[in-house]
């Protein structure tokens, strides 16, 4: 039987994480991070999660103030945790657009040295020139070029990793060698970087951290089959998880690579019941606090980029048609056109009969589990061995709390069924996800290969 | 007598090149957690103000203003505010001060990467800004160039300083950044409101709007105003063009004196370029002085040890700082007579991991002590508290309230 691997995330800025709870707690703190993260070991689970946004959302011109706003830098978090937990994962997203290769290479290197081999980088694409207005370099970055910025600055960062052979780091009082000649030297030629020099920071226990993608276009798939380990989706229905599994898995071949090289595991949630009713009203009042009146109508704002505001939340859809350029900025899923959006939206709303409040409330869900802790634990199971997925990251409604039910309930089933680890029985995130080294590692080195070898641009 | 402040700056296996080959050293663990760890914990145990973690973008080289290819030398490095951070949930009380680079660096990284240090050690994070003028570094990025310094510029720190004004510039705009960043949210910013639905006060929430000569940053943080307010800048400077980037923005300002008459007449540069400023005489800025250290008990052995290492190297080691061989009691000696020149406190840089530093706990720690010069607990929770700087009020708060400042 396949394996589950298991992930959680620590929920940043969605509606979907729940503040007015009385058990939520902080989202800033450090204990916070440490309490989840420190569960979700308990849980035996291969890592812990942390998503990235460089600005805070705006509605209207200001800033959105209806959800959980403020959060750390991801990898100064990810660090600390390394030193109160002992065999997690840890992976942050990155991305490629507002960075540079030899800054993030030397960053997660150290995140791999300083947690013994288990680093991981999402490594996302963001664009967008709102964000960029909180960088020297701005916004320049057309959509189109999104991933091939993307594919070539991992290629660098794989340069730079490389850039230290087996043994160049020596700290050999004996000889009196501390490094091997030339230890480091890098060059990479590309239409996106130019770089050359010597490497400041020896590769880490894994040589190369495990590397994450999360997009779902076709160029975010081509990616993910050439490029990642591990790729997170969103489709956390049976279909569409089958399917968007197929899809992806089948581009393997083309590089090369096989069917265990890359896990694919959906972002989702759960609620738990003593029974399957009362799972069923616990995820109704969750639903609930996650889409307030407010909440409904800055969404639907955002989609519409229009003000809405003197419309019923409980009311029907608004007839008037969406403006082209919006008042929203920062909200990823209104990047590809509200028109179709708004279309879509209307089209759910008639055939289900819903209220403004209802339809927001379906179409941000995030696919969530509910269901007795046997029943949550049978259909994550159904999904692994029917090939909708490889596993899960789970982004709890609680925060810090969040997952000590999913822990103590559900894990132990998933472990009598034989498909998740008792205990680690390997000290990387490659071991837990059970990828092998990466190939330019994996081959070591001759001397030659992987040093100042020229990237064709 | 006035308290010293006593801060020690870490470093690979220490300062002095061959210091790795020492027996007791432990070079082949500067890449692990648990070596930096029992050096942080050594330093907490005695009850030093702070540490400081260096850093480069590039590869460590002996050479001011060029790579070396050196081979007996350490060589390799991890991320400073990383390391920091992971030393975080091991100490308690301890300031960790990271240097990062800010020539190359996003301004808005760096001040979300403090930020984040700064809460994960519940307000014990400082930040030493440092600019890069080697040419090379800017390869690594190539995107812009730096000025190509020739040995000529190096031999004197005023030369370096006005061939590298440019950078110090925009060094000082990086850090105008950074701490309009760390305001951008004023303390009481999260309300959790249920009734009206608001997990924040908009109106609390600031972009900066910065507009300097080299970039622009709209803003605001991402990260809520650290434990702080602002953590503690420190700037290591050597000449006028330095001390100008310490006196506008930094709330530690390190000398690297020779003598304790060195020392007064940095401290006058200093303060000129402080009044310069037009920074509020009310805030306060520490004044640190480095020291090189290798102390030992017995009289006469410190400088014998170094002797050795030199030989060893092949080269007789000195740095821009002093270098101080002798025993803890004649440290002390030293600390407290260059004290007079009207400085707080010094950050030691131990000549050999671990031998001095704790030397540094075990020796000049008690003797300080002995002559009330040092603390004998922990009084205060933060870095700031350690140092006897205030909370600083938000710009914001201070700017649109009317009442007395909170
Ligand atoms: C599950 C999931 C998580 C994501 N997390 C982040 C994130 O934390 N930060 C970010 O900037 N983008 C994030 N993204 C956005 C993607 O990285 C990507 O930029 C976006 O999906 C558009 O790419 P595409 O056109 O290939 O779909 C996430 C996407 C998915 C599916």
């Amino acid at each position: 039987m396949k394996q589950i691997h298991l992930a959680a995330q620590l929920p940043g800025v969605q509606n979907t994480v729940i503040w007015s709870d009385p058990r939520a707690g902080s989202q800033i703190a450090f204990d916070s991070f440490a309490r989840l993260a420190r569960t979700a070991e308990r849980g035996r689970f291969d890592f812990f999660f942390l998503s990235e946004g460089l600005r805070l959302r705006e509605h209207k011109g200001r800033v959105h103030d209806l959800d959980v706003v403020g959060r750390p830098e991801s990898l100064t978090v990810l660090s600390a945790l390394s030193a109160v937990t002992t065999h997690l994962g840890l992976a942050a997203t990155v991305n490629s657009t507002f960075n540079e290769p030899y800054e993030v290479a030397r960053r997660l290197a150290t995140l791999d040295h300083l947690s013994r081999g288990r680093a991981g980088w999402n490594v996302v694409t963001s664009h967008d020139a709102f964000t960029g207005e909180n960088f020297r370099r701005g916004g320049f970055l057309d959509e189109a070029d999104r991933y091939t910025r993307a594919a070539e600055f991992l290629q660098a960062t794989r340069v730079l990793w490389d850039s230290w052979r087996p043994g160049d780091f020596r700290a050999d009082a004996a000889s009196g060698e501390f490094i091997g000649a030339g230890a480091g030297g890098f060059e990479h030629r590309g239409r996106h970087f130019d770089i050359s020099g010597r490497f400041s920071t020896p590769p880490g226990p894994q040589g190369h951290p495990v590397i994450i993608q999360a997009g779902d276009s076709a160029e975010g798939r081509e990616f993910a089959a050439s490029d990642a380990d591990v790729v997170f989706s969103r489709h956390g229905d049976l279909a569409g998880g089958r399917a968007f599994y197929r899809d992806v898995k089948r581009r393997l071949a083309r590089y090369g690579r096989t069917h265990e090289d890359l896990k694919i595991i959906p972002s989702v949630s759960y609620v738990l019941g003593d029974t399957a009713a009362e799972a069923a009203e616990h995820a109704a009042e969750t639903a609930r606090a996650q889409v307030g009146p407010q909440t409904a109508l800055m969404l639907l704002e955002a989609a519409w980029g229009r003000d809405l505001s003197g419309y019923d939340p409980d009311g029907p859809l608004p007839d008037v048609d969406p403006l082209p350029d919006g008042v929203t900025e920062g909200h990823t899923q209104f990047r590809k056109g509200r028109e179709e959006t708004v279309r879509r939206w209307r089209r759910i709303a008639q055939a289900r009969g819903l209220s403004i409040r209802g339809l927001v409330t379906e179409v941000t869900a995030r696919p969530t589990f509910v269901g007795t802790p046997r029943q949550v634990a049978d259909a994550m199971n159904e999904f692994v061995q029917t090939d909708a997925a490889d596993g899960f990251i789970l982004a709890p409604h609680l925060v810090p709390d969040g997952l000590d039910d999913l822990v103590d309930q559900v894990v132990p089933l998933l472990q009598e069924m034989g498909v998740h680890r008792t205990e680690y029985t390997g000290g990387t995130l490659r071991d837990h996800l059970g990828l092998r080294p990466h190939r330019s590692t994996a081959a070591g080195h001759d001397g030659t290969a992987g040093r100042t070898e020229k990237e064709a641009s | 007598m006035t308290r010293l402040h006593l801060a020690v700056a870490l470093d690979g296996t220490g300062w002095h090149p061959a210091s790795w080959r020492e027996p007791g050293a432990r070079p082949a663990e500067i890449l692990t957690a648990r070596y930096w760890a029992d050096l942080v914990t050594e330093a907490e145990r005695g009850l030093l103000d702070f540490v400081t973690f260096e850093d480069t973008l590039g590869l460590q080289t002996s050479a001011f203003h060029l790579p070396d290819d050196r081979t007996d030398h350490v060589r390799g490095r991890l991320d400073a505010v990383l390391l920091a951070a992971a030393l975080a949930p091991l100490t308690s009380h301890i300031g960790l001060v990271p240097t990062t680079n800010v020539t190359h660096t996003e301004p808005f990284h760096l001040a979300v990467g403090i930020a984040s240090l700064d809460h994960a050690s519940r307000g014990r994070a400082g930040w030493r800004p440092q600019i890069t003028s080697r040419a090379a570094d800017a390869a690594h990025f190539g995107r812009r160039t730096t000025p190509q310094l020739t040995p000529e510029d190096v031999l004197d720190s005023e030369l370096i300083a006005a061939r590298l004004r440019e950078l110090f510039g925009e060094a000082g705009e990086v850090v105008e950044v950074v701490r309009r960043l760390w305001d951008s949210w004023e303390d009481d910013a999260e309300i959790r409101d249920a009734p009206t639905g608001r997990f924040i006060d908009r109106d609390k929430v600031h972009h900066i709007d910065f507009e300097g000569r080299h970039f622009r940053v709209r803003g605001p943080s991402i990260t809520p105003r650290p434990p702080q307010g602002q953590p503690v800048v420190a700037v290591l400077a050597h000449a006028s063009t330095p001390y100008e980037l310490a006196a506008a923005g930094a709330d530690v300002v390190i000398i690297t004196p020779q003598s304790r008459a060195d020392a007064v007449t940095r401290l006058g540069g200093f303060g000129r370029a402080r009044q310069r400023s037009g920074r509020p005489a009310g805030e306060r800025i520490k004044a640190f002085a480095d020291l090189v250290v290798l102390l030992d008990a017995e009289p006469g052995r410190a400088a014998e040890r170094k002797r050795r290492l030199d030989e060893v190297d092949g080269s007789v080691f000195g740095s821009d700082a002093a270098v101080f061989t002798g025993t803890p009691g004649e440290l002390a000696d030293l600390l407290l007579e260059w004290q007079e020149a009207g400085l707080d406190g010094f950050r030691l840089r131990p000549g050999v991991l671990p031998h001095d530093l704790a030397a540094i706990t075990g020796g000049l720690v008690p003797e300080l002590r002995r002559r009330r010069a040092f603390r004998t607990a922990y009084e205060a929770d933060t870095l700031r508290g350690l140092l006897g700087l205030p909370r600083p009020a938000n710009r914001h708060t201070r700017a649109g309230s009317t009442g007395p400042a909170r």
